[in-house]
């Protein structure tokens, strides 16, 4: 673009909304629990989805220890297993990744990053936290009901999710699919917060193309959110009434074990349509953000410019929408019309170029850049790892033919570990590492962080790269036990045998980042304002952690756009975003 | 690292063959060589001897990943069982898959170790500045697309011979339900009659044939046993469910398909040699899933025809007492109590 530095400030017109009075707490209770500060929410959004997190974390170790060890380490029953796996898989993804990155690292962001004293809307977003937090009470309440938790698996694919076959018909699927929708409407409230803010509320001169690449990724992905969850609302809703009603949406008829149903006419595919025009989004929902994420972590550690700016944002965006026509390629064998795999395969593969050029850009960051090896920049390098490998997977499941003898075995469960679960976890972890000096003015220890990140990464690559080979072998997903399987060696035993060792080790290695959270929350070193001499405006409030509103008296106003680093002829290898230029005429800082 | 040492050391002492017992071995060695590295670093920084090694770590961590994975894919036991089909064609493509991620997997981690080594931090380095590089993100998009296009193309040209059946196969039916599989074959007049779930009866009429359709009555009905079918010959197998999801997959066959109740799917292929295969249930269908089996046997046209000739009617099953006879002498291996697949325990 080439404009000169002083321009921007006169000719951009702000978005900037007027200053209004911001809601001030009076007491504790105010303050702290039913609080409006989005700072404060932002802390209980991610404590929240944390602890359920470790919920998913535990369930998952149960069903390594049958999964590895079928024979001696037995201790959960067949109801028990397709329990779990359906809670784990829920909670991660749901209650834990969605809710962390946008409720969590969205609120603490958005306002500070775009220069804003709150969200827009604080009392909306106070609301928010809580009705997430009834969501997520009601899913846990499944465990303490007749019949438990439901085991139709995290897509609850009906017929089968409310008929009797299935463990947790009773209850536990009501429980779940009410909480699903409590959660939807908790999100709704937020993610329209979030779109809103990145919209009006942001600083004098912090233009769309000045924005760092994380509020592009939770903007994007709050977005995305706010159209994909009501299919997954409206699909609930007809679930339930299937079940409770004796509606007919997605039931036809059917024999249960030798007795007749009163359901006919209705579809199962339609609800997998459903779920999947929800769950495809929902990938890049948790994949997006922590894209952003990651880039500003690169950048910022690698002391250099993000790589393609432009193009990055593009991506985010391209990717956002091409997510939308991708939803079938989870079904190219579920019975749908073949046809429609040709169409599914092109879209998908379509979307892994701009996804390619994100991870090229992130790597051209590194070149030439001056890396620091923090423990942010460790976990962004793990991400990028860890992203690579389960995007390229991503490459066989989405190939309509490659999919035929992948889809539903453990390939599939390999694939989507590493690109959604592993790698998201590593950048979050990164992000925390990264911005809790911000929130706690300490710094986490960082032969603890440095620990972590090595079991964290080795021990989940160990985890989650053998299991594609039982995929390939032809080992479906969802089997409580391999049994006696002819299509594969005895010795497949053992590699579910180093899997599951590997799992424990990875799950207590999470207990060494609790406690260097807490411990270093009084005893870390203090971390001044800018520990890491970033750019972007959160690292230049007037306090840390920014007080009420934020930024003191003024505003800030922004100048530039969030990757000067290491400027040709500037005194520091960083230069904030609200720093004004220093004389006319100097070369643009901007793409 | 320790970890991976002990994974290796584990790995090959309950090996079953050579393969394994190197594969153990290599790992063990490289972490054993990595943890000695790492010690001799420790003492060279504490006698305070210029620390050389330490920061490249992350850079010959990233090369080791790169490096294991690719040994583990090509060195490891583990791999599909033979094909018994047509489908090689799906191999092929995966297999053509494999070798362009591959490549691409460690040339993008080799990059980012290149870069952690070259470009780490030390005192007075500064980071180049360049905002962008339109020629640069163009030609790797436009490199990204043709690799893309690489694996798209055989793997649509596949897909359309995937779902286009021939028109001289055989019809078969495969009926799912909780937790077994049950199978139909055309009678004598080479058509199968029609059938719906409403006319299921657990006794007598399990897949739900229509009594009142002459084309039903000669089709052969096989329940819980063993599926035969004839090598050499496509087969087009329609496939039913009466209760949930399920999908018949036989790992062998390369070939997968849900069943779902209320529809007819279905999946063709080729039968390439004979032998026992397993069928596997690939979706989630209660709290049986996992032990959901039944077999196919490829027999060559004597045996088939044979083990055909032994088999009961629509019509001959509904009368109870020649069912029963003919019930006892059909016993086979594979025959489940209680509709239920060999239960591993």
């Amino acid at each position: 673009m080439g404009e000169a530095t002083a321009e921007p400030f006169e000719t951009e017109p702000s978005a900037e909304v007027p200053e209004v009075e911001l809601y001030h707490a009076t007491s504790w209770w105010t303050k702290y629990v039913f609080s409006q500060d989005a700072k404060i929410i932002a802390i209980q959004y991610s404590v929240t989805a944390l602890a359920a997190g470790f919920v998913a974390l535990v369930l998952s170790w149960l069903m390594r220890l049958q999964l590895g060890f079928p024979d001696s380490l037995s201790i959960i029953d067949p109801p028990q297993y397709y329990q779990y796996i359906t809670m784990h898989g829920m909670i991660m993804v749901v209650y834990l990744l969605t809710a962390l990155l946008l409720g969590g690292f969205g609120n603490y962001l958005i306002p500070l990053m775009v220069g804003a004293r709150d969200m827009v809307f604080p009392y909306l977003n106070m609301l928010s936290y809580w009705t997430y937090l009834l969501a997520v009470l009601v899913l846990l309440a499944s465990f303490f009901v007749p019949g438990g938790p439901t085991g139709a698996g995290w897509t609850l694919y009906p017929p089968q999710a409310i008929l009797a076959g299935t463990p947790g018909q009773e209850a536990g699927i009501i429980l779940m699919l009410v909480s699903l929708m409590i959660f939807i409407i908790g999100f709704t409230m937020g993610g329209l917060n979030y779109v809103v803010t990145v919209l009006q509320g942001r600083a004098r001169g912090m233009t769309m193309m000045r924005l760092p690449l994380t509020v592009w990724g939770i903007f994007t992905a709050s977005v995305m959110a706010l159209l994909a969850f009501p299919a997954l609302f409206v699909g609930a809703v007809m679930l339930l009434l299937d079940r409770l009603l004796g509606t007919s949406f997605f039931m036809p008829a059917i024999v249960v074990m030798g007795q007749h149903q009163n359901y006919s006419g209705g579809s199962p595919i339609l609800f997998q349509h459903m779920f999947w025009f929800f769950g495809h989004p929902e990938v890049y929902i948790v994949a997006l953000p922590a894209f952003g994420i990651v880039s500003d972590l690169i950048s910022t550690h690698a002391r250099r410019n993000i790589f393609g700016y432009r193009m990055m944002v593009w991506a985010i965006v391209i990717i956002g929408f091409l997510s939308f026509v991708v939803w079938a390629h989870h079904m190219y064998v579920s019975g749908m019309h073949p046809y429609f795999g040709f169409f599914f395969a092109t879209t998908t593969l379509i979307i892994a170029v701009p996804t390619a050029l994100k991870v090229y850009n992130w790597v051209l960051t590194l070149w030439r850049g001056d890396i620091h090896l923090t423990v942010p920049m460790l976990f962004a390098l793990g991400f990028i790892v860890t992203f690579v490998n389960g995007g390229l997977t991503g490459l066989f499941l989405g190939n309509a033919v490659v999919d035929v003898p992948l889809s539903d075995t453990m390939f599939v469960v390999a694939h989507f570990h590493m690109v959604m679960g592993v790698a998201p976890v590593l950048v979050i972890y990164g992000a925390i590492y990264h911005w809790y000096p911000k929130v706690t003015g300490r710094m986490p220890n960082e032969m603890l962080g440095k620990f972590h990140f090595w079991v964290t990464f080795i021990g989940s690559y160990l985890v989650f790269f053998p299991l594609h080979y039982l995929g390939l072998m032809g080992v479906p997903r969802r089997y409580y036990t391999i049994g006696d399987m002819d299509a594969i060696p005895l010795s497949t035993g053992m590699l579910n045998e180093l899997v599951s060792i590997a799992a424990f080790v990875v799950g207590f290695a999470q207990l060494v980042f609790v406690f260097n959270m807490i411990w270093s929350m009084r005893n870390g070193t203090p971390a001044g304002g800018n520990p890491w001499r970033a750019t972007t405006l959160e690292w230049q409030t007037p306090e840390t952690p920014p007080g009420h509103g934020n930024w003191g008296k003024d505003l800030p106003v922004v100048y530039r756009w969030a990757y000067d680093y290491s400027v040709p002829g500037a005194e520091q290898d960083f230069l904030p975003q609200n720093q004004p230029p220093v004389r006319q005429g100097t070369r643009s800082t901007e793409p | 690292m320790a970890l991976f040492g002990l994974a290796g050391l584990f790995i090959a002492s309950r090996a079953a063959d050579a393969t394994f017992i190197w594969t153990g071995l290599a790992f063990t060695l490289i972490s054993v060589f990595w943890i000695y590295n790492l010690i001799r670093i420790s003492f060279d920084e504490a006698e305070g001897k210029r620390v050389r090694a330490r920061e490249q770590v992350v850079p010959y961590t990233l090369l080791a990943i790169a490096f294991c994975s690719v040994l583990f894919h090509v060195l490891s036991p583990w791999w599909w069982a033979p094909i018994a089909s047509n489908w090689h064609y799906i191999d092929n493509t995966i297999n053509l898959t494999f070798w362009l991620t591959g490549i691409v997997f460690a040339a993008v981690l080799a990059f980012m170790a290149y870069c952690v080594f070259r470009f780490r931090h030390r005192e007075g380095n500064r980071a180049e500045y360049e905002p962008e590089s339109t020629r640069l993100e163009a030609i790797l998009a436009i490199g990204t697309s043709f690799g893309i296009a690489a694996m798209l193309a055989p793997g649509l040209v596949v897909w359309n011979q995937y779902i286009t059946v021939p028109d001289n196969t055989v019809e078969v039916e495969a009926v799912g339900q909780q937790w077994s599989w049950n199978f139909r074959l055309a009678g004598q007049d080479g058509r199968l009659g029609t059938s719906d779930v409403r006319n299921v009866r657990p006794n007598g009429n399990p897949l739900g044939l229509n009594p009142d359709d002459s084309h039903g009555q000669d089709d052969i009905v096989v329940e819980a046993e063993d599926l035969h079918l004839p090598v050499g010959k496509p087969v087009r197998l329609l496939l039913r469910s009466i209760d949930v999801l399920h999908s018949f997959y036989v790992p062998e066959f390369r070939v997968k398909m849900d069943m779902i109740p209320g529809m007819v799917t279905q999946l063709w292929f080729t039968p390439t040699r004979t032998g026992r295969f397993q069928i596997l249930c690939a979706e989630l269908c209660g709290v049986g899933h996992s032990i959901m089996r039944g077999w196919v046997v490829i027999d060559d046209e004597q045996a088939y025809q044979a083990w055909l000739g032994a088999q009961q009617t629509f019509a001959s099953r509904a009368s109870p007492a020649l069912a029963s006879s003919e019930g006892d002498s059909a016993g086979r291996p594979g025959r489940q109590d209680g509709g239920r697949a060999h239960a591993p325990h």
